[in-house]
């Protein structure tokens, strides 16, 4: 059954009236800038609105509905306390701009959790202001910039980025004016340090890692790493994508790096909402303090006050209007505060725990490990490449019919070096009755790769909708709906 | 595998370019690059009357998957972008060689022709790659 | 442990399966030099019962206040539907929707949100949404240099009445791209940009224009000879529009006898409340021939395998390419809560109650000014029309007011004095369809009563 568009449900003159003032005299508009056709938005009532978004929303799959093994995205839990208590009346209504005496509140409740990530990941300082992992990543290739600038060292443009790499690494240290250097990673998965040794010199700006790295397994040398990257004068970014792997049992501070960025809506629970909003904290060490990204919240024993360009002269500047998500920021900080000291060492040792069981679970029943020698952090890879090439099926196949089964499938085709790969990443909130089901769904969907491959070829084929044509989305664009 | 025609000049960057009878010098993407991309949906050919200088990227070819810059492989004036790709970017797919053909361009100097890879190298080079 | 399931027993089988002797070997790999201890800054743990406790003592002694502050972000009537449905689980803990097929309820909303922006805006095609109205310019920047075919001096011109936030993320997020900003004068007896200030640009390269509408200050620019002399002199127009505004003044689609070329602007007046500034969403909207230029998402209607309608992200290859010449995003997400919420909210007022609403502010905004006017040491700095907001001129330094006027419950608007010295102690006020006259009459009084107790500076 089709759901219609909000707007075939439409009919001229229909509107939901208890939700606009009633008639006001007209604007005062000067003539030359009215506007004289109405705009194409929707003319139904509240119960037709309430009743379509309601059914839109039941045909998506969602953590609250589904396990979710999305590798790199942790898809954790959200805690509807987080909701509640960040949508407070009084934190709602507040403006940004209103003065800080109004906002004593919610302004401890931010510096309390700059103070908490600082803590968590080993830092000196912590800027809550980027809106999103990419901007946090921005940040942080930026305050490198800035810092080897303010040292007159203009030669230092060049990134150094793992071939393993998420794709928006490169892509940042770009829009940053900087050049990308990539190394390889050996079989077993690490960084190959004589390749790195070779990259350093004069040119280095830094380095952009991950730990453990987006293969799923802990960079053992990274003191080495360290030591090479900062003897050549360079320093080093942390991704904190898969912060989730290691949260409370080693700090990226304490590993030697010198700027990272968290992603709060994966490690600190706050909602993904269908594609958004995140929050892209930042975090530095000393030699980075100066050019934290504003507005911070500063604290002189009494009372709590935004931070501006006059106390940080040498920030890379404002990111964002504001203060960045504030809402998302309250989220994690209610989160932080309910997993509290002991919850927080808990974290990655169950988000541990689930990915090693399920990656034990898959090996026993026959899946082939990408890197079966080691321990998984938080995730894990499969790859499906014996599947394809016995059965003919991608891993693609496999996603799709594990969609009919009742599982959100985990991220494929990332990272690129692994061939027909499954990144899995359970996270800690999860049962261990899930994950058996979850091997139990994947060894089903082999056997029927086996016998019947059409079976997930043609998948998915119990949702509202089988695969979709992408050729043509791209080639004939419709992306707005217009009346006929 | 992928056809690699023998008469073809190639660039590492999968762009073919050969010679025609009048002097100007007709390019288009490898049998290689399309399947890599898949299926396209978007092609941007550059307008007759450009000057294009060679290695600048003059025309993009898009998929699904991916959106790749077409560089050129002489220094010269383009002759014609091919005006069917607008409505059926499918033709590199289905005839990289012949009717996906992406811009026609008049070279400075016919020497800069003769130092492309030649087929055999282009087919070393494509072997090189795929490990 | 709060979240995590396991039982003891639980635990037993999983470690027995996978073969070690406890959840510590399981770190095994990580060398013990860099194992954290104990995290004695952080307090213990709360339990929801507790944290509920602290944050409404918190939020309580904030407190709640009348509030006539702008600026960027304006406090509208949210019906109750819309963060009811949002906030169901089935939207808000949904990923992004990469694997279509499970995520036709986000994928079509945001089709249809696209739909909206399009329309409102007077433009062909809308993305999904970016962080926020100031990134969106941003991005609307380097967009503009990477579609301008001609243009290649990156430079563009930025108008003083522009949002001065704005203008300072505009430097921070693509100052590093080598774009050059020029700030344009505003006019001083009306506060707005006149063509005469454009003037001096005349034959230079210019790759775009940028024109906020209204303008940071509340006054309605000429919006159409602007437009005129920008594309004339062979720039793009960028527009910063609001979107309540829209439902009544001349969409930037319409602006002179093209229209502009990329409109952005901040979404959060619909159905996103001020939340403290966040989080709120961009939004951008373009011309056909410039979609492939546009960052962020894109959601394109299509069919399935059985010929029937669904929806997918497309133009997807745009997110990671790299055009040579020309600057480059790596902006990919989408605020699509706050997307949902815009979209039901404009789903329930219609055209019909936007308009209703925009008519309301500026009908309020109109009577503010009136009544604060009537108080001595108080003048309206600008003569033209505006929509909801409008700057006052005070004889003495608008902090002190300002904190007086909190100190009975009131945010009587922003200090826009350091910002812009040539105005002198200038005030920013606004006043939406939540000010009832009643409101109104309140801040006049208050107002007068502060302003006759203390002396004039």
């Amino acid at each position: 059954m089709q759901e219609k568009l909000i707007f075939e449900h439409s009919r001229p003159g229909r509107s939901a009236e208890a939700q606009y003032p009633s008639a006001t005299a007209a604007a005062q508009v000067p003539e030359a800038l009215r506007r004289r056709t109405p705009p194409r938005l929707p003319e139904v009532s509240e119960l037709q609105a309430v009743r379509h978004y309601t059914r839109l929303s039941r045909l998506n799959f969602s953590i609250d509905t589904h396990f979710y093994p999305l590798g790199s995205c942790t898809m954790k839990y959200n805690p509807r306390a987080c909701n509640q208590y960040a949508m407070l009346p009084e934190f709602l209504a507040r403006h940004p701009l209103a003065p800080e005496s109004t906002g004593q509140g919610i302004m401890q409740c931010l510096y309390e959790l700059q103070e908490m990530l600082k803590a968590v990941t080993g830092m000196q300082g912590v800027s809550l202001t980027p809106m999103a992992g990419a901007q946090g990543e921005f940040a942080g290739v930026a305050m490198i910039r800035a810092y080897h600038k303010a040292r007159l060292d203009f030669a230092r443009t060049e990134i150094i980025v793992p071939d393993a790499a998420h794709g928006t690494n490169p892509a940042t240290a770009t829009m940053c004016g900087c050049t990308v250097k990539e190394i390889p990673s050996l079989p077993n998965g690490d960084i190959d340090l004589n390749a790195l040794h070779a990259a350093v010199g004069p040119q280095t700006a830094g380095i952009m890692l991950t730990n453990p790295s987006t293969l799923g397994v802990f960079e053992r040398r990274i003191g080495e790493v360290a030591a090479i990257v900062h003897a050549a004068g360079g320093l080093l970014y942390y991704d904190g994508a898969n912060l989730n792997a290691i949260l409370g049992k080693v700090r990226p501070g304490d590993m030697g790096f010198d700027v990272i960025h968290m992603n709060l809506h994966k490690t600190f629970s706050t909602p993904h909402g269908g594609g958004g909003p995140g929050s892209g904290a930042v975090g530095v060490g000393e030699r980075l303090l100066p050019f934290l990204p504003l507005p911070l919240v500063g604290f002189d024993g009494q009372r709590y006050r935004w931070l501006g360009e006059k106390d940080l002269p040498q920030s890379i500047g404002r990111l964002s209007a504001f203060a960045g998500n504030t809402g998302v920021l309250l989220r994690a900080y209610v989160y932080m505060r309910m997993l509290g000291r002991e919850g927080m060492h808990r974290v990655s040792e169950f988000a541990t725990l689930n990915a090693n069981y399920l990656m034990a679970g898959l090996a026993a029943a026959g899946f082939e490990l990408a890197y079966p020698g080691r321990r998984a952090g938080h995730e894990f890879i499969v790859t499906l490449r014996r599947e394809a090439r016995e059965y003919g099926t991608t891993a693609m196949d496999f996603a799709k019919r594990l969609l009919d089964f009742g599982f959100h499938a985990p991220t494929t085709y990332f990272p690129l070096l692994v061939p027909e790969c499954l990144l899995i990443e359970p996270t800690e909130t999860e049962s261990k009755e899930e994950l058996d089901a979850f091997v139990a769904a994947m060894v089903a969907i082999r056997e029927e790769a086996q016998t019947d491959a059409g079976k997930l070829k043609g998948a998915p084929w119990t949702l509202p909708v089988r695969r979709l044509d992408d050729v043509r989305a791209a080639k004939h664009l419709d992306i707005a709906w217009v009346p006929a | 595998m992928s056809q690699v025609p023998a008469d073809l000049r190639f660039l590492k960057s999968h762009e073919w370019a050969r010679l025609e009878a009048d002097g100007s010098v007709t390019v288009g993407i490898s049998d290689h690059a399309q399947q890599a991309l898949g299926d396209l949906v978007f092609v941007e050919a550059p307008e007759a009357g450009r000057r294009v200088v060679a290695g600048e990227a003059c025309a993009v070819v898009e998929s699904v998957k991916a959106a790749s810059d077409v560089y050129s492989p002489v220094s010269g004036e383009v002759v014609a972008g091919n005006a069917d790709l607008g409505g059926q970017p499918e033709l590199i797919n289905h005839d990289p060689y012949g009717a996906g053909w992406i811009m026609r361009i008049r070279p400075d100097d016919k020497a800069q022709f003769a130092a492309l890879l030649d087929a055999r190298a282009y087919q070393a080079a494509l072997a090189a790659e795929t490990h | 442990m709060p979240f995590i399931p396991h039982t003891p027993e639980d635990v037993r089988e999983m470690l027995e399966r996978i073969g070690a002797p406890d959840t510590d070997a399981l770190f095994d790999e990580i060398p013990a030099g860099l194992r954290t201890a104990a995290l004695q800054e952080i307090p213990p743990a709360l339990s929801e019962m507790e944290i509920g406790r602290l944050m409404s003592a918190r939020a309580a002694a904030d407190g709640r206040r009348l509030n006539f502050i702008g600026a960027g972000a304006y406090e509208h009537h949210v019906p109750a539907a819309v963060w009811a449905i949002v906030t169901r689980g089935e939207f808000y803990s949904a990923y992004t929707p990469y694997q279509a097929e499970a995520s036709q309820g986000t994928l079509q909303l945001l089709y249809e949100y696209q739909s909206m922006m399009a329309s409102l805006t007077g433009m062909a095609a809308s993305n999904a949404s970016l962080y926020d109205g100031a990134t969106a310019l941003a991005e609307a920047c380097l967009m503009a240099v990477r579609a301008h075919r001609k243009s290649k001096s990156q430079r563009i011109l930025v108008p003083a009445s522009v949002n001065p936030t704005y203008r300072q993320v505009l430097q921070a997020i693509a100052g590093n791209q080598n774009l050059a900003f020029d700030l344009l004068p505003y006019d001083a007896t009306g506060g707005h940009t006149t063509v005469a200030s454009l003037e001096k640009y005349r034959g230079a390269d210019i790759t775009a224009l940028v024109i906020q509408q209204p303008n940071f200050f509340g006054t309605l620019e000429d919006v159409d000879a602007l437009t005129d002399w920008a594309h004339a002199a062979g720039m793009l127009v960028i527009a910063v529009v609001n979107p309540t505004s829209l439902a009544i003044l001349k969409p930037p689609g319409e602006w002179g006898s093209k229209g502009a070329d990329i409109v952005c602007g901040e979404g959060q007046p619909l159905g996103v409340p001020l939340s403290s500034g966040g989080p709120y969403f961009g939004f951008m909207t373009t011309r056909l021939e410039h979609v492939r230029q546009m960052p962020g998402r894109i959601v394109g209607r299509t069919v399935d395998l059985d010929g029937k309608q669904g929806f997918t992200l497309t133009l997807q290859a745009r997110e990671q390419h790299i055009r040579r010449s020309k600057a480059t995003s790596n902006i990919c997400t989408n605020q699509g809560l706050l997307v949902t919420a815009a979209t039901i909210y404009m789903s329930l007022v219609g055209p019909h109650g936007l308009a209703q609403v925009a008519s309301a502010c500026m009908e309020r905004s109109a009577e503010l000014v009136d009544a604060l006017t009537r108080v001595r040491g108080v003048r309206l700095a600008f003569d033209r029309p505006r929509f909801h907001e409008a700057v006052l001129l005070l004889d003495r330094p608008v902090r002190g007011v300002l904190e007086a006027l909190a100190a009975r419950d009131i945010v009587g608007g922003v200090d826009i004095s350091t910002q812009y010295p040539a105005l002198g102690n200038a005030l920013l006020v606004c006043a939406t369809e939540t000010r009832t006259g009643e409101d109104v009459a309140t801040y006049a009084r208050v107002l007068s009563e502060i302003m006759q107790n203390a002396a004039a500076a």
